[in-house]
């Protein structure tokens, strides 16, 4: 019994509330505040590494009658992302939202965010993940709206309306679920799943399933939002919802059900591989001709994601890593791609691509960490991104699927391509007349950018370590399936 | 059974009225319809023939209450998820009055500057 | 509350209004109170204590109802609420465990019985009633709308991009 566990969701809910009830004595106690229970987030995430495998109850109600938050690796993975995500996130934000109105908001909807997303990743309950997935894309919903000119109010509501009926569907998919096993307990699903022979109902529960998570993750053909979403949200939160609340509530959560619960059969894997590769070529084919340089981002995410997607869905253990180690690169390189986007529109006011040139004279710094992302989500080694492409790669083609393996090389060519473009028109040619004034961003934007380029360079180069601490547990917590059952329940 | 496609049925009307209305607010409608019958859907799988509401009280044998009661689980949920519709839907009605405030119009068909 | 005034509804209304309120509330207070024997609790009864606070805004007008209770106020006691019922969870920890029951049961069916579940009502009840009449709040505090359109797109450049 790990007392740490529940102090992830309090934490975050608890400092959401406090800002705003003290942002109405000092109106600037909001980033202090998210920075100190932020860092505390970090702290206790580390602290998680290398233990083993634990289940809180709550309220010491034992399962199946009770709720339980259960850590294995897979879900340290995951907390370890959102929380080093959301403290980068939050520095770069201290400077960033000043051209904003209402600061103390932004930061109580981003801690509520952060603390709906680490009970979906904790929780071992079916209605309980309903509840943080709910809270979380709330959040969501008005950060995405936060600046309330006309596109991002416009991208709010094309986001709150698909990702509304994929939470119905995901309800759903809930209440067969508790009609056919009588329990909503994670572990005690699985056990009476598996002594039930093949039913069309859990088929069915487990299409609805595919389809509300999802949405959440971007998949083809779920992704319509995303591009609207991504671009018209504040920097710092387009980093964390494509960096973390994609993979949380989307890849996290899919991955959760179909291994540990209904179990991986072959049909549900070459399902996902299918949605996975069709990701992957429709992200890389819509980012060729963008010319706003955020919406190329959040095409690419959808590529990527395809990636993770099909590398897991294989269900062979180097297939597994490499989704996973590709799921942990994307957050790094995505939210250091978004936030020096971020730094870019900050200093030059502008995101058209067609309008920027030569910018590395007057922002070298949030130019050479841009080009680290470049590199890295391109595949050059020795960056992070071409360790995690080889290994699915590696692991397409032992697994015999060469269609797919030539599909995922062919759009690592077409990755380079679109990002050569866009590293064309941020560095060579000459500044356009009414950029020659801009200048570097502030000191505390730098910090977060320069701290997110050193971790995609060490993440390539120490990788051994790397996967020994982190990755072997969450990959051997997906390979075990229904062996989770043991976990809740033996202990 | 016949209560189940009934459910569905009210489904199948809230997204034919998100999918194929123009004005936004009845595309809201349209989403609450849904919701409602997910909730609805939900309290039904609980049910049981001839039960009794799962109130105890005073002077309730406690074995009689269990074998006649009908589920209280589902209604739990049912309460949870309504209070989560109450949050969307407060949302998204403050987007359409904003929305109405920067474009002028409700009708979906003009709010269209994010293409591509 | 002025009665003769042209906000709000009809003379009527505004009558009646002033007859059922309180009792409006007083129900609203005793579904949350007992909501550990009979069905309710927090989110309907704080619901039914909202409601009675929109009625004042509808029956008498925007100006009169944030007279009585303004949106600062409301916003205040929303978050308070909130962080009440973090703190009785976190106070679990008295007992050995986050969000245990650590107050003695009592006897079924009492008032004062069922340990930390009536003050969890009590907070849940306070926030449901603040926030919901804080949403309406937001809503109606517009008036009139003005439409800022926005500005014409650009012709020439690659606005549109092709698929």
């Amino acid at each position: 019994m790990n007392p740490v566990l529940p102090l992830f969701i309090a934490v975050p809910l608890g400092t959401a509330f406090l800002i705003l009830i003290l942002a109405k004595l000092w109106r600037r106690i909001g980033s202090p505040l998210a920075f100190l229970a932020t860092l505390c987030l970090v702290i206790f995430a580390i602290s998680l590494i290398g233990r083993q495998p634990g289940i809180y109850r709550m309220g010491n109600w034992a399962p199946p009658w009770g709720i339980v938050l259960v850590s294995d690796g897979l879900s340290t993975l995951l907390l370890l992302t959102i929380s080093i995500i959301a403290f980068l996130a939050i520095i770069f934000s201290v400077r960033y939202m000043d051209r904003y109105t209402s600061k103390p908001k932004f930061f109580a909807l981003f801690m509520l965010m952060v603390g709906g997303m680490n009970g979906v990743v904790l929780t071992g309950d079916f209605f309980n993940l309903f509840v943080f997935l709910e809270i979380a894309s709330l959040a969501s919903y008005a950060l995405v709206a936060f600046g309330c000119e006309h596109e991002e109010l416009e991208a709010s509501f094309k986001y709150l309306i698909l990702s509304g009926v994929a939470s119905t569907f995901l309800l759903l998919g809930i209440a067969i679920t508790y009609s056919l096993t009588g329990s909503l307990n994670m572990a005690d699903v699985a056990r009476t799943v598996g002594q039930m022979t093949s039913n069309s109902a859990v088929l069915f529960a487990t299409a609805l399933f595919i389809m509300g998570f999802g949405l959440k993750a971007a998949l083809v053909p779920f992704h319509p939002w995303l591009p609207d979403a991504h671009p018209a949200a504040p920097a710092p939160i387009s980093a964390m919802l494509s960096g973390v609340l994609i993979k949380a509530l989307g890849v996290y959560t899919l991955m959760r059900l179909i291994f540990n619960v209904f179990g991986l059969s072959p049909f549900i894997s070459s399902v996902l591989m299918v949605l996975g590769g069709l990701s992957m070529v429709v992200g890389g084919l819509l980012a060729i001709g963008q010319d706003d340089l955020k919406r190329l981002l959040a095409y690419s995410s959808i590529s990527q994601i395809g990636y993770v997607v099909a590398g897991i869905a294989l269900g062979t253990p180097l297939g597994i890593l490499g989704g996973l180690f590709h799921l942990i690169n994307h957050a790094t390189f995505k939210s250091l791609l978004f936030l020096s986007s971020g730094a870019i529109e900050y200093g030059t006011e502008t995101r058209k691509l067609s309008r920027m040139g030569g910018l590395s004279r007057n922002m070298p710094v949030s130019t050479t960490s841009a080009a680290v992302g470049f590199l890295s989500i391109s595949g050059i080694p020795p960056l992070n991104g071409f360790w995690s492409k080889l290994i699915i790669v590696i692991a397409l083609i032992q697994a015999k699927q060469y269609i797919l393996a030539t599909v995922a090389v062919l759009v690592s060519f077409l990755t380079i391509l679109y990002f050569m473009r866009v590293q064309r028109n941020l560095f060579f040619g000459d500044v356009p007349a009414g950029l020659s004034k801009t200048k570097e961003v502030p000191y505390l934007m730098r910090v977060s950018l320069v701290v997110l380029a050193l971790m995609c360079l060490a993440m390539g180069l120490f990788y051994p370590y790397l996967s020994g601490a982190i990755l072997d547990p969450a990959r051997d917590a997906l390979l075990e399936g229904t062996a989770y059952i043991q976990k809740v329940f033996g202990i | 059974m016949i209560v189940y496609l009934l459910t569905t049925f009210l489904f199948v009307l809230g997204l034919y009225c998100l999918v194929a209305k123009k004005n936004i607010i009845k595309k809201v409608v349209g989403v609450i319809t849904m919701e409602y019958a997910v909730n609805l859907f939900l309290i039904l799988v609980g049910y049981k023939q001839g039960g009794i509401a799962p109130i105890l009280s005073k002077g309730m044998s406690k074995t009689e209450f269990v074998a006649h009661a009908v589920d209280p689980l589902p209604q739990a949920l049912v309460l949870t998820s309504i209070v989560i519709g109450l949050g969307t839907t407060a949302l998204m009605v403050a987007l359409c009055i904003r929305l109405y405030e920067r474009y002028g119009t409700f009708d979906m068909t003009e709010i269209r500057r994010l293409r591509g | 509350m002025n009665q003769r005034s042209t906000e709000g509804m009809t003379l009527i209304v505004k009558s009646i209004g002033r007859l059922v309120i309180n009792f409006i509330i007083l129900f609203g207070v005793y579904i949350i109170l007992y909501g550990h024997i009979t069905p309710g609790g927090g989110f309907p009864g704080g619901v039914i204590v909202a409601t009675a606070f929109i009625l004042i805004m509808l029956a008498y007008g925007r100006e009169t109802a944030l007279r009585k209770f303004g949106d600062m106020t409301a916003s205040l006691l929303d978050n308070f609420g909130a962080i009440s019922f973090l703190i009785i969870a976190l106070l679990g920890f008295v007992g050995g465990y986050f969000f245990i029951n650590f107050i003695s049961l009592g006897t079924p069916f009492d008032l004062f019985s069922a340990g930390t579940m009536p003050l969890s009502n009590i907070a849940i009840g306070l926030k449901v009633a603040a926030s919901l009449y804080a949403v309406f709040v937001a809503l109606a505090i517009f008036g009139k709308i003005i439409v800022h359109r926005p500005p014409a797109e650009e012709e020439g450049t690659t606005e549109g991009q092709s698929q």
